[in-house]
């Protein structure tokens, strides 16, 4: 029920903002989607800053894939999105500042993977997964049937159901990383971001996560945000790349025009080589690994 | 099913009805147990007279006019106030452990306690007799020393950019140990009066009254209303902090609440008892071995659980070696102590 109102408000703020708004600067942005606006962040006056005038749109609709080196900002970036950092009215959602909005109303829009998925109490993967339902109850609600189906649901495509009754205590890496996405899953918001999410995953559950993020797009519309340190995964999944070195945004855009064997080369100071396989699939590898 | 096996927890609704079992039979048996025995039926029929709704009903005319005066004026009230502040006390360590996700936390950790003590120190060193609501000066002093220290710590802690959680607990442990070098000078100055002062942090119920009663009487329930409130919260902060930010939970209100609560009711326990350390560390981990984390069923079981230990407690206090009272929170200690051991003993076998 409050679902569908959640939905509604969503696209009634779209519509009334169709005339698109000339855009000056902090103006508020085209939407919907979400605006960054020289976004600057500098914790510690004597360091470099963590990110520097970075600005960028993410349309709805899309995977966009973060690539960059560490502490190149992609985590920050992240988190001043979901305003989880203070982003001093530079990142808006659908036109307005999301500092401006409760965390409350945040969770029903974004949903997020941290990269720290550590749980510190002996919950099970179930209870866990249901975390992902309390926005959408009231305070003393408990979850009920269709909330315990959507958890389920997550379950089974984040390919965890078989832990469902297992303490997260136990969980190793990979499987705690796979609850984590199943949770956002369940949490069932048109925006979900996830920071390296694949980091503690085989591959074959690397690959098993990108293909649910991408039926997640195809099918419910959700736009994905995913900071990812595989070029190849990035290049195969994402059709939107934001490249980010030294705090600065330095290429947005397409994956085939934002990923060249130069621009990659540069972001990463290594050498990068375009390879072609047979199915015309592109890779990049570093020379230097050849 | 490899590794690992499900989780075994004890089933809330029953475990919630055992408890409160237990909880009756403990008031029944404090009641019954003192320098005057009371006969149990006695006791029950006494209880019951004051009970609203059936309390008309029962007939208490055959007991002796003595029975009823121990029980009413002087058993009653501690009973009722032991309670009350094992409630209080549990409640605000499932809370305050919940917050910090940190083990080791209890409702002293920010430092209420020994903010309490030097209160009660002053009072008992500079201060006159004078009674409010209920409470000494001692008391009224150590209430607002205890809130005071908290905010300090709480100020402390909240400079600069942001809250961190570690900076709090670190925070906190400093002042604790400030503080409680300030007393402990304090005491050493003033010899006269050391046993009164080293007394108090030990914790008695002796000095209970039915004013006492109606001070945590409001206290307890409303504070511990808003704890509860905030149990979907504490459950959802078990993923780290952003995480449930990106639940919907927001840290800023959450952690104030949360402290401010729990402060007012550990200094309102604090303020008619002295200190009484263990039971708001000990009960919530042993709520949490046995039902789970989620705080929805850990924060009602240690609610009573808490009361119940503490009336237990303070009974062996004022028996074992009466006419003189033991440190309540001496008897905590010895008897929570073994039985936290063994539990967590029993867990760490079961995960082998």
């Amino acid at each position: 029920m409050k679902k569908t109102a959640g939905k509604k408000r969503r696209a009634g703020r779209a519509q009334a903002a169709a005339p698109e708004k000339p855009q000056k600067n902090g103006g508020g942005a085209p939407d919907p989607g979400i605006a960054v606006r020289a976004l600057c962040w500098q914790p510690d006056a004597e360091c470099a800053p963590v990110l520097d005038q970075v600005s960028l749109t993410l349309e709805p609709g899309h995977i966009y894939g973060i690539l960059g080196p560490n502490g190149a900002g992609k985590s920050s970036l992240l988190k001043h999105i979901l305003s989880l950092l203070p982003s001093k009215q530079t990142v808006f959602f659908n036109g307005e500042p999301v500092e401006r909005k409760s965390s409350g109303e945040l969770a029903k829009c974004f949903s997020y993977v941290p990269q720290d998925t550590l749980v510190e109490a002996d919950f099970t993967v179930e209870e866990l997964v249901l975390m992902g339902r309390s926005p959408w109850l009231r305070r003393f609600e408990a979850p009920g049937k269709r909330d315990v189906k959507l958890a389920e649901e997550a379950m089974r495509l984040t390919n965890c159901l078989q832990l469902k009754n297992r303490s997260v205590l136990r969980l190793s890496g990979g499987e705690r990383q796979r609850a984590a996405a199943a949770r956002a899953v369940a949490q069932d918001t048109k925006w979900i971001f996830l920071d390296e999410p694949v980091s503690s995953l085989d591959l074959k559950h690397q690959l098993e996560l990108m293909e649910i993020l991408e039926r997640l797009c195809r099918e419910r519309c959700t736009t994905v945000v995913i900071i990812l340190h595989d070029i190849n995964l990035a290049l195969h999944y994402c059709d939107r790349l934001i490249l980010m070195k030294e705090g600065r945004l330095f290429r947005c855009g397409p994956t085939g025009e934002t990923a060249t064997a130069e621009t990659l080369s540069e972001v990463y100071g290594l050498d990068f080589a375009e390879f072609t396989a047979k199915d015309g699939a592109k890779y990049m590898l570093p020379r230097t690994f050849l | 099913m490899k590794k690992g096996k499900r989780i075994r927890r004890l089933p809330f609704g029953a475990g919630l009805a055992v408890m409160i079992l237990l909880l009756g039979a403990v008031v029944l048996g404090a009641a019954c147990v003192g320098s005057a025995d009371l006969r149990i039926t006695d006791a029950l029929r006494l209880l019951a007279a004051k009970l609203p709704g059936i309390g008309r009903a029962v007939d208490v005319s055959g007991i002796d006019r003595v029975y009823e005066t121990i029980l009413y004026r002087v058993r009653l009230p501690r009973i009722l106030l032991s309670g009350l502040a094992g409630m209080g006390l549990s409640l605000t360590g499932a809370a305050f452990q919940g917050l910090f996700r940190n083990p080791l936390a209890d409702p002293h950790i920010l430092g209420v306690s020994s903010g309490a003590a030097l209160g009660a120190t002053l009072a008992m060193l500079f201060g006159g007799s004078s009674w409010l609501a209920g409470l000494s000066a001692v008391g009224l002093a150590a209430f607002a020393g205890g809130m005071a220290a908290v905010l300090a710590v709480y100020r402390i802690a909240g400079t600069g950019t942001g809250m961190r959680t570690m900076h709090l607990l670190l925070t906190g442990t400093a002042v604790n140990s400030l503080l409680s070098a300030v007393i402990s000078l304090l005491m050493t100055r003033n010899r006269e009066q050391l046993d009164r002062i080293y007394l108090w942090t030990l914790g008695s119920f002796n000095a209970a009254s039915w004013a006492k009663v109606r001070f945590l009487m409001f206290f307890v329930p409303v504070f511990g209303a808003l704890l509860f409130a905030a149990a979907r919260e504490l459950n959802l902060l078990a993923a780290g902090e952003d995480t449930a930010q990106t639940l919907g939970v927001s840290m800023k209100t959450t952690r104030r609440v949360i402290i401010a609560s729990g402060t007012v009711l550990a200094a309102a326990c604090v303020s008619v008892s002295g200190i009484i350390g263990f039971v708001g560390l000990i009960v919530p981990h042993c709520m949490r071995l046995m039902f789970g984390p989620d705080h929805r069923k850990l924060m009602p079981c240690s609610m009573l659980a808490g009361a119940a230990f503490l009336i237990f407690c303070d009974t062996l206090a004022r028996t074992m070696a009466a006419p003189t009272d033991i440190p309540v929170g001496v008897v905590t200690s010895v008897f929570g102590a073994p039985y936290f051991i063994y539990l967590l003993y029993r867990e760490k076998r079961a995960q082998r």
